[in-house]
Order: C-alpha cells, then structure tokens, then sequence
C-alpha cells in the first residue's frame, strides 16, 4: 500500500512540532529569549504538589457582609426614625433584620414612609436602575418592624464583597513578591490563591486571614472601665480591647464614630522612631483635611488607632496634625510593621476571609514526588519496550517507536499548551504509556489473526490496521469521555491527571494509529518478507 | 528472542458456560458491597470527609508514642498518627473539629506548636492538606456526580456506536466493577479519597477498552455467521479477542506495577485501585458484558435456526 505523500510529510511535520515544542524545557531562559519569535517557548509547569507551594481556597463570610449592612442599616433607621419624631425602643439587629417596635403604633403609616424612603433601587444588572428594593420591610402587629435584605441585595452586596475582596488578596499576594503566583475566583463566593515555592503557608495565612480594617476613633477617659467591663457602656460609646501585649491598658472606652479610616490612606511604610519599629501612614487630601481638624479640636485628649475592632495605640495628640501623615506606634517587631504597612497599603477587605480548603506541599517533598515520578516513568517505559519488543519482535520495535514518539508529542503538547503536570499527571503518562500499546496490540493481532487465515503480508497488514481502527477509535473515546468529565470535576492534582489522560489519548490515536502504520509499512516496502514475523 | 504466545491460537474456552455462576458471584459482589457500604462504609480521606493531614519530618527519629500522648491531650478528638515510609516521617491526621473553618485552622495552629515544643523547631512540615467540612461535602457530591455522568455518557458513546444491547450490558459491567472497587476499599479499609475517584473514573473509561473490542468482533461475527447459534458466536467472539484482552492487560498492568513500586506513597491508593480495576475490568468483560448480550434480543433470531448447524464452523 501506499501512503500519499503529503500524508508521510503530515506525520514527520508532527513529530517535528512535537519536538520543536519539548524543546524550551530544556533550555535556559536566556537562550529561549534568543530565540526567534515562532518558535514555541512555553514550557510543562510544574503543579504545586511538585514544586512545593500553597493552595488555599478562602470563602468570604456571608454573616459578616449581611451583618455590616444591617448594623449601618440600624443607624440609618434611627437617625430616620429620630429626625420625623417618632418613638421606638429595642431597635437593633436580630437574626438577619434589624427590628424594633413603635412605642405608639399608631404612628404605624408614618414610620412605614420614613423607612420607604430608606429603601432604593437597587441598581440593575446593565445601567439604570432594576425594578428591585434593597429592602423588605414588615410590619407586624402591636408597631413592631422587621427590616431584612431582599434575596437580590445579599445577591449584589456578596458579589461586590467577593471582587473587591479579590483586589485586595491580589494586592496583598503581590506584596509577597511571589512571581507566578495565582489569585482569581472561584464560585460565586471563593477565590483561589495559589502561591508557588511557599515555604511557610501560614505566612500567606496570616497576610489574608485579617480584614485590616483601619479606623481612628476618639477615646472616652471620662467613663468607667469598670462600669463599661461590666456591660454599662455609655451610648454612642463601645468598648474595645487592646491589641495583644501593647504595654498600655487592656480596654478602652471609644466613640462608636469613626473620625477618620484606612480607605482614606494613600501610603503605609514600616520605619523606626527612636529605635522602635513604628508603621508611618500619609493621607489622601480628604482624610488629611478629616485628620488635621480632629486633631486641632481635640488636642491634648487620646487618640485611639484601632485595626480589627482591636486598638494598636492611642495615644495622646500633642499637637494639631494637618501635613496628614502620622506614625503608627505600638509594641511592632520589624516584621509585624512590614506585615501592617503591607495590609494598609492593600487596603481592607470588606468581609473576613475564612480558608475553607488548604493544600500545601514544601519543596522537598515536590523535589522526592518528582523523582519518584521519574523513577516510576523510566521503570514503566523499559518494561513495556521491552516487553513489546520481546513478544512482537519486528513489529514490537516498531510500536516502541511510535511509543517513544507518543511520549514526545504528549510532553511536547503540554509544554505547548503550557499544560500543568502534577504528581497524578505523571501517573496518567505512565498509564498512557501502558493503554497507548494496546492500539499497537489490537492492530497486530488483528495482522496475525489475517496472516493466519492466508492473506498476502501487505493485505495483513492493511486489513489489520483497517479493522481495528473502529475499535481503536471507541476504546479511546470511551477513556476520553471518562477524562473529560474527570477534568471537568476535578480539582489540583486530580486535574492533572485528567490534562494527561485527554491529552495521551489523543496523541494516542495519532501516533498508535497513523505514525505505525507509516513505520510498519515503511519496513515492509524495504524489507518485503514472504512471511509476517507475527 | 521471542517469546512464546501467551495465548494459543485455537483456544476454546466455554466462557458461556461459567456465565452463571458468574453473573451469581457478580450479584454477590454487587449485594455485599452495597451492603457494606452501609454498615460499614468507606474510610474517608479528608477530602470527603474534612479534616486535617499532615506530613511532618522530625529532626531525629519521630517518638509516635511521645507525639501520640502530647497531640491526643490536646482535646482534638481523634488525632491518628502513623510512620510514613521512614522512621522521622509521620503522618498525622485530625479530625474534623466541632465549629466553623476557623476552628478547624485554630486545630492545626495547636497542633504545630504542640510539635514544635515536643520535637525542636527544626521540624519540617513535607504537606499540610485541610479541607473544610463545606468543601468535603462539595467534593463528595462532585465524586459521585462525576462518576454518574461518566457512565451515563459513556453509556450513550456505546449506544451510538452500536446498539442498545451493547450499552446496557456494559452498563452492567461497569456496575460490577465499581462496586467491586468499592467492596474492597471498604473490605480493606483503604482510604478513599479523590484520587480515587480519578481511579474510578478511568477504570469506567478503561475497563470498556476490551468490552469494546470484543463487542465489535461480535458485532462482526453477527455479519459473518447469520445462523450461528448466539451463545456459540459469543463464545467464538470472546477467544478470537483472547489474545488481545489479555495482552492489552498486561501492557497496562506493566505500566501500573512500575508506578505501584516506585511512584511513591502520595499515589499508592489510586494505582491500587487501578490495578483492581484493570483486572475487575478484564474479567467483567470475559464473564458479565459478553454473555449478557445473549439475553439482550441482540438480533431477530428465528428459534427454528437454533437447530441448524453452525455455519462456518
């Protein structure tokens, strides 16, 4: 039989491409920047189980999203409530609504209006404004109100939480100065941080585990600590601890108002003051105007600078500060006011993250995962050239040619595509490896089986390849489907195997298929036997 | 050097035979482990489970028994600990704690300074796997789903390709072999983790391989020999691929034995059950998908041709 030509040069353009795309593994960034621009420069990543890195998937809190919505709610309904003179009592949040009850219900109707005009729009999926409310207001019998968000605007205030969360862990994994490292959502609510060479994964744990909300409020001197200790704080007033070891008094006493807060800061950089690690901040134009008029009215009182619901210092304001940068001070080691000034920079984070799922792997054991995977590839290989060769002779030598050339183009695929091989990956070549003979096995049985029923070798041969191609084509679209539904679900490691898996099947099917029925006929045109050695 | 065939030519083998007791043991194999599954179920890893696993390398060698009492009176429930492969290198896995996430992570922070205090900080932690009881659940319910959706799309492949018959008794045999696979991760306790799943998922996809070749044979037999009785065709079928279910096995199974031995204790369990399944697979195929074509209706067979000759025997 004969092959077309433009399908002999098809076969020898692929195995060339193959190897044109394995190549870039093998060389040095340098020489892959000298080379010119067509040729393919991706390389195979390494998964994080075999470089060693951190997988961490964070869920943003949907309590803590809701919850801040309902307690600013609270203060919008009081200041409503107050300003149209009506009286209320137990105003505040409950469960998932902020309720509270009329102290004279027949002020019902006019209650109902001040809230209604509490209650917009919200903003539609495109532009303007969509047909839903933010809120869904309730009145019961007796006055009482319960205010609760509407489905779509937990909806909108979780996904607005969810991106600007992702800004903020991206800006704060940037600060690691990890290159390669990835961040991007997951789900609805998740995001995804991957940060390659990690050694210590709760370094990057703790960079994300805090909210790093900033807020400077004023202290209270003149209430009781002990009274507020004991629940009596003063209203408009809340009670606050210290951060862990400062040196100074265990609680304070603050204004619920927050006076200036971190979204207002453009700079945060660690430094020293009199020899102690200190966080120095500056403020945009608004914050540093907020700032400077505080501090001119306020000289001389305490300054509480509170991260996290907890204060860091506060200190006494000696004087008007109205250049807008100030110091933060407070028991730091160089490294604590490296890790402050670096949340601050990045900025808060609307909700806290909480890790819903953890994959870390130091780089030792990823190096032994690589090796072992290399050991188990050449071991598998040998066996099954070896085996093929010793059972099918002739013809055996030839599939490991086209097996080798397999390997090639599927490691040369991966580096193509930039494709991702993990420790299971490498076990799906090495499946491969074993599965991708089988072809060969089915398509010299077949030869065999016709040799014996007294075809001609060349009508063996093409009837051969011919017949089991069909069942070839489904053993592999079977193994296929089986993968991509496994990539489709899987996650990590398990991924890479299914990238493995699809790909070794389809470069299967060229290489058992069409590259040995080029090779088998090739030695037959040259050799011409008499007989099959089959 | 060649080696000898490892399957004869002219083989004979009454397959059809042996498809009773074969379809009652593969009946009982399906039965025992549904019936294991529920008495006494699979051994979780922390993927479907949640949980903790660490792998940790202790600067000397690893005091289990020291670690044990130190790490159990933490008050962290079940904290299991097992030597992994070298005598500095210990496994340990805690269970899912009472709470939220972040108590689980509280867990692992006590944990770590309970090592650090008890073997020097020169202890290195190799991997730290948590996963949350959230996303077990979540990664429970992708397994199964994933597995279903593979065996039904496969199944719709098979019956594209070739007739209905043809899918509902691979369908069968795939059964069998998924819950061969379970029974014995069950039976022997083995943790079942995501790995394997992928493990299952390719055995769906590769188990079918020799069911495939044997089905187009006798679809071709079919062509062949319009008055062959079908359980005689099935049998001819089956020893004609003979030779290829068996050599494609072993080829895998090559494959799967070097990774078995050399590819390390991260990826033991997926390759055991590969190597399960690979055989499972194979006998499936010989014994449960073949002959349970013949009660399929697999053609219009007039019962007078049942006593007429074969063919072309």
């Amino acid at each position: 039989m004969q092959m077309s030509r433009w399908k002999v040069w098809l076969v020898l353009g692929v195995c060339l491409a193959g190897l044109l795309s394995l190549l870039p593994n093998f060389l040095s960034q340098q020489t892959l920047d000298r080379l010119p621009d067509f040729l393919p420069k991706n390389r195979i990543v390494l998964g994080l189980d075999l470089q060693g890195g951190s997988h961490l998937l964070l869920e943003v809190e949907h309590g803590a999203v809701i919850n801040d919505r309902l307690e600013s709610l609270v203060n919008e309904v009081r200041g409503a409530l107050r300003s149209a003179g009506i009286g209320y009592r137990g105003l505040g949040v409950q469960g998932q609504a902020v309720s509270f009850s009329l102290t004279d219900p027949g002020q019902l109707d006019e209650a109902r209006a001040q809230l209604a005009d509490l209650n917009p729009l919200l903003p539609a999926a495109g532009f303007g404004t969509g047909s839903t409310r933010e809120l869904a207001i309730e009145a019961g019998e007796g006055g009482r109100f319960a205010v609760r968000l509407t489905e779509e605007a937990r909806e909108q205030r979780l996904i607005s939480a969810v991106t600007q969360s992702l800004e903020v862990v991206r800006r704060r994994i940037d600060e690691l100065g990890t290159r390669e490292a990835v961040v991007q959502r997951q789900g609805a609510d998740r995001i995804l941080v991957q940060v390659p060479g990690e050694r210590d994964p709760e370094n990057i744990k703790r960079l994300l585990g805090k909210t790093a909300r900033l807020t400077f409020h004023m202290v209270n001197l003149g209430a009781s600590l002990d009274e507020a200790l004991q629940g009596r704080v003063p209203a408009g007033y809340m009670l606050l601890e210290s951060a862990e070891d400062t040196g100074g008094p265990q609680h304070y006493v603050v204004k619920r108002q927050v006076e200036v807060s971190g979204e207002n800061l453009v700079d945060a950089q660690p430094t020293f003051q009199q020899g102690e690690p200190v966080v120095s901040f500056r403020f945009d134009n608004l914050g540093a105007r907020k700032f400077g008029k505080i501090t001119q009215e306020h000289t001389g009182e305490l300054f509480a600078i509170v991260l996290d619901d907890k204060v860091i210092s506060a200190p006494r304001i000696r004087e008007p500060i109205l250049g807008g940068s100030g110091i933060i001070s407070g028991s730091f080691t160089a490294e604590s006011a490296n890790e402050l000034a670096v949340l601050l920079r990045a900025g808060a984070l609307p909700a806290p993250l909480e890790v819903v799922e953890e994959r870390s792997v130091g780089p030792d054991l990823g190096a032994d995962s690589i090796r072992a995977g290399a050991i188990a590839s050449i071991v598998a290989v040998v066996l099954v050239v070896v085996f093929m060769a010793a059972y099918y002779g002739t013809f055996g030598l030839l599939a490991d040619v086209a097996l080798l050339a397999n390997l090639v183009l599927l490691l040369g695929a991966m580096s193509f595509l930039g494709a991702t091989l993990t420790l299971p990956g490498i076990a799906g070549i090495v499946l491969t490896m074993g599965m991708a003979v089988d072809s060969n096995v089915l398509i010299f049985e077949r030869i065999h089986e016709e040799s014996r029923l007294g075809r001609t070798p060349l009508g063996a041969i093409n009837t051969g390849f011919d017949e089991a191609l069909r069942a070839i084509i489904d053993a592999n679209l079977t193994t296929l489907i089986a993968g991509a539904v496994l990539f489709h679900f899987g996650t990590g490691p398990v991924r890479g195997f299914a990238v493995t898996l699809v790909i070794g099947v389809l470069t299967t099917m060229f290489s058992a298929v069409t590259l040995s029925r080029f090779l088998v006929t090739g030695w037959y045109r040259r050799r011409r036997p008499a007989t099959l050695p089959i | 050097m060649r080696l000898p065939r490892l399957v004869r030519d002219d083989t004979t083998v009454p397959f059809f035979r042996f498809r009773m007791p074969a379809f009652a043991l593969s009946a009982a194999v399906i039965i025992l482990a549904v019936v294991l599954l529920f008495a006494k179920g699979l051994n979780f890893g922390i993927d479907f489970k949640g949980g903790t696993l660490m792998d940790v390398r202790t600067p000397g060698v690893a005091d289990l028994s020291a670690m044990r009492t130190t790490l159990g009176g933490l008050g962290l429930g079940e904290v299991a600990l097992q030597e992994a492969g070298e005598p500095d290198e210990v496994l340990i896995r805690i269970e899912r704690q009472r709470g939220d996430e972040e108590a689980q992570q509280a867990a692992v922070g006590e944990v770590k300074a309970a090592l650090e205090q008890l073997a020097g900080p020169g202890i290195e932690y190799r991997r730290t796997e948590f996963v949350g009881p959230k996303v077990g659940e979540e990664l429970r319910e992708a397994g199964i789903f994933s597995v279903l959706i593979a065996t039904a799309l496969v199944m719709v492949y098979l019956w594209f390709r070739f007739e209905w018959q043809y899918g509902v008794a691979a369908l069968a045999a795939l059964t069998h072999d998924v819950f061969a696979t379970l029974l014995v991760f069950s039976l022997l306790g083995l943790e079942f983790n995501l790995s394997i799943i992928a493990a299952i998922l390719t055995i769906v996809g590769y188990s079918l391989n020799d069911t495939v070749v044997v089905f187009d044979r006798v679809r071709e037999n079919l062509r062949r020999y319009k008055s062959m009785k079908l359980d005689a065709l099935l049998d001819r079928s089956l020893n004609e691929t003979l030779a290829r279910t068996v050599m494609t096995s072993l080829t895998t199974l090559l494959a799967l034995f070097a990774l078995y031995f050399f590819g390390g204790e991260v990826i033991e369990g997926f390759t055991f059950a590969m190597i399960f399944g690979v055989f499972v697979g194979t006998y499936s195929t010989l014994y449960i998908s073949t002959p349970l074509l013949y009660y399929l209706k697999l053609r219009a067979e007039p019962e007078a041709a049942a006593g007429e000759p074969a063919g072309a025997r």
